[in-house]
């Protein structure tokens, strides 16, 4: 792959590939699973993260990427705790991984569960997925500033904010978005599933939500609900048309409307903490398979995922610098849980 | 009519050989799932994941929704035979269907429920067929309030209803509630009653108490009074499908209504198990024959079995059409959808016409296939009885707690469906009524949830569930269900009071 | 089962302990519940509604009051209260199938459901159903084997195993 000189960007993703490739020979004998494998999904069914795990599941079986079967479990209990804790309970059975979403930050700070991801082994960063500002299409607010303006100039907590589960990523995002409104709180609405907080916004229960795209193409795409900004450096790079104007790349960064507030919230895959490194290599390697099907790229498209893959090193790193943001951000707002 | 044409055409997709050959595979694994507690859709479409991707779409739905068609109709046999419900919307057929079982009457039982479970879905499916965007708009209407509306609603047509102690319902009811509070508190993220102890973050899950509750009581109490399973003296005769069906067309009525609640609950969503506690209580309470409910009357398993089917398969339209599965099997196809590159939305009815109306017409086939199929095997399940008790009663714990096991994958749960299952004795014994704590156990935390965001919503404002008139005519029909048990005493007192005057 | 039980056997229990121990446990979920609502807080909250622990906090006290009622209609003694609720060998025979099943559970963390199950009901069926051995061989192991087929082959269901099902590879 390298010999043959590709584009760049593609380079730095085959040396990265390759890398972990090279990595895998260097132990004497490669490391397959010898049972079933045990993908823990520490959330609910239907959500972003379950989505993405059933997904997965679905790659490995129909391309025949595992001779052992990959089982998905759900283990939402706690806000997820349940399943992180099994994960470190189990801290010497590589035969489990794990998929995150932000609540491998926020649980044990809002909760007070006794985990923390270096309770687990870090094996690959899949993506970032985004979240998007919403509000309902028959709404008279076309931009960011239009909202905002409302929000400033409307009653403290008049505006409601639908976001899923409490003290969690979206209510995050809400709270960073307060800070910009001068003063104006909003109220902020908990459900149980993104699809749901999506669904409440259509029927004009919550005024706006912070749902990640996924969880919400389907309305935006009926000409339902109306994005605003992306809460993301830059504009998604995904150009087709998704709707029959509008593409991902369309919709502005609040940054660039007036909004600066950035999040964005990891999809990665951890194994048990005692896992050797021929058995992570083994998880990389499958994961990058999986990454390179067609149907990844389509189901990265459709839900605007930011294609981010670290592995290693960058990934600690990665996780050690969100750890301190979620905990600043978390102290700052008053989620910590109080004991 | 565009819709009756296009049904037509689903028709010509959905009827070929190879896709009824997917029904009879898809309804026998789904009574396999629906019989086991173990097991739920999310395994069916496991094994079955990777034979779908070299199917059309249609085939593959066809499949997986003939899955759900079958787990809809087991869940009722290991109710009415053992006391076991196998899957949550079960429960309330065994207030009537285990009676009927230990009454010599398993068939009757199981072919009431199956022919209750079939019109059920297909007055469900008409109205998929004919209303669907309408539907789809009402549901929008549902908030917070509405939401506990339709909760308060639910558990107001329930309560009351016991002959028992009225202190004992409230007892027993109360439990259910606290019970229903452990784990995590969704709305502000704290953990409740779980005083550090892992095991009970993921709080007391419906189906380990149900499984303990019922399965391992009804076994404590066989065991108590001797050996032997009471439905044992079953006859097996062949004529029982004739026998039932002479008896259904009178309570013509009690179908309607449970199709209407049933339909209703599916779409707003409620959920199957509360639309079948809902229709057994407005079939108790409105039927000429309530007052037998519990002994092991026909009707009162066909009221929850009507309402459960019709709410199962209504729940595929927000599926559909909104995205949001109202159901968690709803939410395994909705995974298989978006596997297979289709969107569930708005836009689905739009955009992929052949498949959304082959996927209609499959809801019919299937029904009517599962119906053939279950029916022929009515024998075979009351057969089940006549295995030796020795032999039915620990694989009854056996499989009990398989079930309690799969809920969380942990033995904690296990051990809470043995202790469940001396309180379900117990209860049993003193005569503390099991419904109310079985649904507020199941709705306890829902309408505590939508009753918070309804006071975030409103800041902490009552007057929110009388603000429209959809959350305040549900709120009133409400109170008057609760009411319902004192209105008719007062009643009765007033005409009893008449008669004495007359004879005076 | 009321004229008979003199017949049955030795009363152990009569329904008015019973009450009184049922009744003593509501009591003692009612404390626990409300030690931990006070904990969370159980006033109303300006803008927010209710804190996370006032819908408990009153659900167990009418709780705890209908189980003082329950309490005091059972104390005195009635000539219902007084009626066997249990008697000597009806507790035997529940016995004889809940002891074992604790054990059953008990071995499942040690030798894996499967293994435990099939002793469980092999052993019932002999000492409780007096078959012969070999049938009671041929319905537990069939019934171990079944399940084992359908949950770990077939619908991918992982449940506890012990060192038997990881000497076969899983």
């Amino acid at each position: 792959m390298i010999r043959r000189g590709v584009s760049k960007p593609k380079t730095i993703a085959a040396a990265l590939a390759a890398s972990a490739c090279l990595a895998a020979p260097a132990w004497a004998q490669k490391w397959e699973p010898t049972k079933p494998v045990t993908l823990v999904i520490p959330a609910g069914t239907g959500g972003g993260a379950d989505q993405m795990a059933r997904f997965i599941q679905g790659v490995v079986q129909k391309h025949n990427l595992m001779k052992q079967p990959l089982i998905v479990i759900n283990k939402a209990g706690g806000a997820g705790a349940e399943g992180f804790l099994e994960m470190k309970s189990s801290a010497n059975d590589p035969h489990k991984i794990t998929i995150t979403l932000s609540n491998l930050f926020t649980t044990p700070l809002g909760t007070g569960s006794p985990f923390n991801w270096k309770d687990m082994k870090p094996v690959a960063m899949l993506a970032l997925d985004q979240f998007i500002l919403w509000t309902n299409s028959e709404k008279p607010y076309k931009t960011t500033k239009d909202y905002v303006d409302a929000v400033k100039a409307g009653e403290d907590r008049s505006f409601k904010m639908g976001g899923t589960g409490s003290k969690q990523e979206d209510q995050i995002v809400t709270a960073a978005i307060e800070e910009q409104t001068g003063g104006k709180k909003f109220t902020y609405v908990p459900y149980a599933g993104g699809g749901q907080v999506a669904v409440q916004l259509v029927g004009n229960h919550v005024d706006s939500t912070v749902n990640n795209p996924i969880e919400a193409v389907g309305q935006w795409r009926a000409g339902q609900l109306r994005p605003l900004c992306i809460f993301d450096a830059k504009r998604s790079t995904y150009t087709n048309k998704v709707t029959e104007k509008e593409a991902w790349s369309d919709i502005p960064t609040c940054k660039e409307t007036g909004l600066p507030v950035e999040y964005q919230m990891l999809r990665g895959i951890f194994t048990t903490k005692n896992a050797k490194p021929e058995q992570v290599a083994f998880y990389v390697d499958l994961l990058q398979k999986v990454m390179a099907t067609p149907d990844w790229k389509e189901f990265m498209e459709k839900g605007a995922f930011n294609q981010t893959f670290m592995t290693g090193p960058e990934f600690e790193k990665w996780l050690t610098s969100a750890e301190a943001l979620h905990a600043d951000l978390m102290k700052k707002n008053g989620f910590l849980a109080t004991q | 009519m565009d819709e009756l044409n296009a049904l037509f055409g689903g028709f010509a997709v959905a009827l070929s050989a190879y896709h009824l050959m997917l029904m009879v595979i898809g309804i026998t694994l789904g009574v396999v799932i629906g019989v086991l507690p173990g097991l739920g859709g999310a395994n069916g479409v496991a094994i079955l994941l990777p034979l779908t991707f070299s199917m059309p779409p249609t085939a593959a739905i066809i499949l997986l929704t003939s899955i759900y068609w079958g787990a809809l109709f087991g869940g009722a046999i290991t109710s009415i035979l053992f006391n076991i419900p196998g899957e949550p919307w079960s429960v309330a057929t065994t207030f009537d269907g285990h009676p009927m079982a230990q009454n010599g009457k398993a068939d009757e039982a199981l072919v009431g429920a199956f022919t209750a479970s079939f019109v059920g879905a297909i007055f469900a499916v008409v109205l998929i067929t004919f209303l669907a965007p309408v539907v789809a708009k009402f549901a929008l209407k549902f908030g917070p309030a509405e939401f506990f509306a339709v909760q308060f609603l639910t558990f107001a047509s329930f309560i009351g209803m016991g002959r028992g102690s009225a202190f004992k319902t409230v007892a027993s009811m109360c439990l259910g509630f606290a019970l229903a509070t452990v784990g995590l508190d969704g709305v502000t993220g704290t953990l409740r009653m779980t005083f550090g102890q892992d095991e009970l973050l993921n709080g007391f899950k419906f189906l380990v108490a149900v499984i303990g509750l019922f399965g391992i009581g009804e076994i404590l109490c066989s065991m108590e009074d001797g050996l032997k399973f009471n439905g044992a003296a079953a006859k097996l005769r062949m004529d029982a499908v004739i026998r039932t069906w002479k008896q259904l067309p009178r309570m013509w009525l009690t179908f309607l209504r449970s199709c209407i609640v049933g339909c209703w609950m599916g779409i707003t969503p409620g959920g199957a198990t509360p639309a079948s506690f809902m229709g057994y209580g407005i079939a108790k309470r409105l039927s000429k024959r309530g007052d037998n409910f519990g002994k092991g009357e026909l009707e009162g398993v066909v009221a929850p079995e009507t309402a459960a089917h019709a709410a199962g398969t209504s729940a595929l339209l927000p599926m559909l059409t909104l995205g949001i599965p109202g159901s968690p099997t709803a939410a395994v196809l909705l995974g298989g959808l978006l596997i297979w590159g289709l969107q569930p939305g708005p836009l689905l009815f739009v955009e992929q016409k052949e498949f959304v109306w082959g996927l209609i017409a499959s809801m019919y086939l299937g029904n009517v296939v599962g119906l053939v199929m279950v029916l022929t095997c009515v024998p075979l399940f009351a057969a089940i009885l006549r295995v030796p008790f020795s032999i039915i009663a620990p694989s009854i714990v056996f499989i009990c707690a398989i079930g309690a096991y799969t809920v969380n994958n942990a033995m904690f749960d296990v051990w809470m469906m043995l202790a469940f299952g001396v309180l379900g004795y117990l209860f049993n014994k003193l005569r503390y009524p099991l419904p109310p704590l079985v649904l507020a156990l199941v709705l306890g935390d829902q309408a505590e949830s939508s009753f918070r965001q309804a006071m975030l919503v409103s800041q902490g404002h009552v007057g929110i569930f009388w603000s429209n008139w959809l959350c305040g005519g549900i709120m009133t029909l409400g109170m008057v269900m609760a009411f319902w048990p004192a209105l008719q005493a007062l009643r009765a007192k007033f005409s009893g009071n008449g008669a004495v005057a007359r004879t005076a | 089962m009321s004229s008979n039980e003199e017949a049955e056997g030795r009363p152990l229990f009569s329904y008015r302990t019973l009450d009184i121990a049922v009744a003593l446990f509501f009591l003692v979920v009612c404390a626990i519940v409300m030690v931990d609502s006070l904990r969370l807080g159980i006033t109303w909250k300006p803008n927010e509604g209710p804190r996370p622990g006032l819908f408990p906090f009153y659900i167990v006290l009418a709780m705890g009051i209908a189980s003082l009622v329950n309490l005091a209609q059972a104390l005195p003694r009635t000539p219902g209260g007084e009626k066997t609720a249990t008697t000597v060998p009806g507790i035997m025979r529940m016995a004889a199938i809940f002891v074992p099943a604790v054990l059953f559970v008990f071995a499942t963390n040690y030798i894996g459901i499967y293994v435990s199950a099939a002793i469980y009901v092999g052993t019932f069926m002999v000492f409780f159903g007096k078959f012969p051995v070999w049938k009671a061989l041929a319905v537990s192991l069939g019934l171990a084997i079944v399940n084992f087929m359908m949950f770990e082959v077939w619908f991918l269901v992982p449940l506890p195993k012990g060192p038997l099902e990881t000497a076969f590879g899983y």
